[in-house]
């Protein structure tokens, strides 16, 4: 109690015991913890899954839970893939729908950057060209597709030029987004030693823009195969798309399901090139 | 003072002056200016914020034109070129995708100079100033001081007479900062540059200085230049010397002048 008295002295301070307000006995929680798994029971959980999918939309067309002839199942789907690689023209079809995705991608990703690099130039070039590129993007490039066709032929012209269009944009916009975070102090240091404005942009501008230019990588793969699978959907002799399309007119749905699965197959193995390369990129950049 | 009218003007700003159009009207950053600077001298700028110091190095390194008057270096008019002298801002602005070295060589490149020789230049020097062992190095793996010294040094590796700092030090914490103006001492005893420093720091500015010139606010002008006839090398106990103490009391009283000054405007 002697603690008490002493604090008698500073009264105006403090509060008398009485007077302060009593805390309710409060429970504290637990900080919140996960433990993680280990890596084999994650990989045989992901594969049981899919197995039992799998089995379960075969057991459910068997049974007859589903129509069989509109979902088709598994086994058929298996044996149709086997068809449309050993009969079918699964090569061919792949290699133009690659064909027009890679060209698609590499003509609209170094075309966008170069647009937007070259914003740098000029700031009233930038302000006049602006909202053409805002209109660009906005605009359902897509809806264009039929008349690209028109335009470019059912050959592989049309493919590359929906691809195209369909990355451009986005290379554009982001590169552009590049060349506003410079800092405008850097190019006052390079102006200060005396730079052209070609030193600039070539030792400066482009080198802290490729960020930028790499991150849209990743994106522009995967639009510049949905637009190569739009243009065949529309008119192709070849092509993935058109394997789908042509499947599901005629009732193909195993066709239709195999034709899906190869696409995927394909977007993953050059998703993943993408990733692989950017990596590179990266790491010869050093950022 | 006899040696400086001795010495040779290195800059000379002709009645310099700098007024901004804003949309709340013009806005004069500087009235006009008359500053000689002699060939290898180590002169301060100091004053309140928005007392033009930026301003007047912008228009030095030829980064803005005046709105008036001219600046002549050697003697020849240099407003509004650039590449003649060697500008260090408050930020290091090295180029995270170079290398240290690749980074001090920076103005020799952009000189035209090749780059094998640009860097077997430089590469004695980073060892001789602190940097060894960093040459390969990228500047986001190196201290703050390691990085205002590779800024300092490509500043001084472009080939220029005269060097402006605009507060090098002024984010650095107080022991790196005094081994740095250390530094910077003997780099200047051993490139022969003329040396124009802008600091917040009354204390600084005179002993790393020549010449102290005062500066004050709205607008941007020169209210005094007071010379500073402390024998070098100095000691770090200079500070301490009834001469010092006396030159920095005059200092602060002349920016407090200023201060008020401003405000009395300001009313």
């Amino acid at each position: 109690m002697t603690a008490q008295d002493t604090s008698h002295t500073g009264a105006a301070l403090r509060l008398s015991p009485a007077a302060q307000p009593v805390r309710a006995a409060k429970k504290f929680r637990r900080l919140p913890t996960q433990r993680d798994w280990p890596v084999w029971l994650i990989v045989t959980i992901q594969i049981g899954i899919l197995v039992g999918a799998i089995a379960l939309w075969q057991a459910a067309a068997d049974f007859g839970w589903i129509d069989g002839f509109f979902w088709s199942k598994p086994s058929a789907v298996y044996a149709t893939l086997i068809k449309f690689f050993t009969e079918g023209d699964a090569w061919t079809d792949i290699g133009y729908t690659f064909r027009s995705t890679i060209f698609g991608f590499v003509l609209g990703t170094t075309a966008g950057s170069l647009l937007g690099l070259s914003f740098w130039w000029s700031r009233n070039y930038a302000a006049v060209v602006q909202p053409y590129v805002i209109c660009f993007e906005s605009l359902p490039k897509l809806a264009l597709a039929p008349l690209v066709i028109l335009v470019f032929g059912m050959g592989l012209a049309s493919k590359v030029a929906i691809a195209t269009a369909l990355t451009i944009v986005v290379s554009t916009l982001t590169t552009y987004a590049g060349v506003k975070a410079l800092d405008p102090d850097q190019e006052r240091l390079f102006y200060s030693l005396g730079a052209s404005r070609l030193q600039v942009f070539r030792k400066l501008v482009v080198p802290f823009c490729l960020p930028w230019v790499i991150s849209v990588l990743r994106v522009n793969i995967g639009l510049a195969l949905t637009g190569a699978i739009v243009g065949e959907f529309i008119a192709a002799q070849h092509g993935l798309g058109r394997a789908i399309l042509y499947a599901g007119s005629t009732y193909d749905i195993a066709l239709v399901w195999v034709a899906v699965l190869v696409l995927s197959m394909l977007a993953i193995v050059m998703y993943v090139a993408v990733s692989w390369l950017e990596r590179i990129l990266r790491k010869g950049i050093r950022q | 003072m006899i040696e400086a009218m001795a010495s040779v003007t290195k800059v000379h700003l002709d009645n310099v002056s700098m007024t901004f159009d804003t949309p709340a009207g013009a806005f004069r950053a500087l009235a006009p200016v008359t500053l000689s600077i002699a060939q290898g001298r180590f002169v301060s700028l100091i004053g309140p914020s928005g007392c033009g110091k930026s301003t007047i190095f912008n228009i030095v390194a030829g980064l803005l034109q005046p709105t008036g008057g001219r600046v002549l270096i050697d003697g020849a008019d240099a407003t509004g070129t650039i590449g003649r002298v060697g500008y260090m801002l408050q930020k290091d602005l090295l180029l995270p995708w170079r290398t240290v070295l690749d980074n001090v060589i920076l103005g020799m490149e952009v000189q035209g100079l090749p780059l094998r020789e640009a860097r077997s230049r430089a590469e004695p020097l980073l060892r001789r100033y602190g940097l060894a062992g960093f040459e390969h190095a990228y500047p986001n793996s190196l201290s703050g001081g390691m990085r205002q010294r590779a800024a300092l040094l490509r500043t001084l590796l472009f080939d220029t007479d005269v060097v402006l700092l605009d507060e090098p030090f002024g984010a650095l914490d107080a022991q790196t900062k005094s081994h740095m103006q250390e530094w910077l001492l003997q780099l200047w005893g051993d490139f022969g540059k003329t040396v124009v420093f802008v600091t917040h720091d009354v204390e600084e500015a005179i002993y790393l200085s020549d010449e102290v010139h005062v500066m004050a606010t709205r607008p941007g002008r020169l209210v005094e230049s007071i010379p500073v006839p402390i024998a070098r090398p100095r000691q770090r106990s200079v500070t301490l010397t009834r001469e010092f103490i006396d030159i920095k009391e005059r200092c602060m009283q002349l920016l407090s002048d200023a201060h008020s000054a401003a405000l009395d405007e300001a009313a």
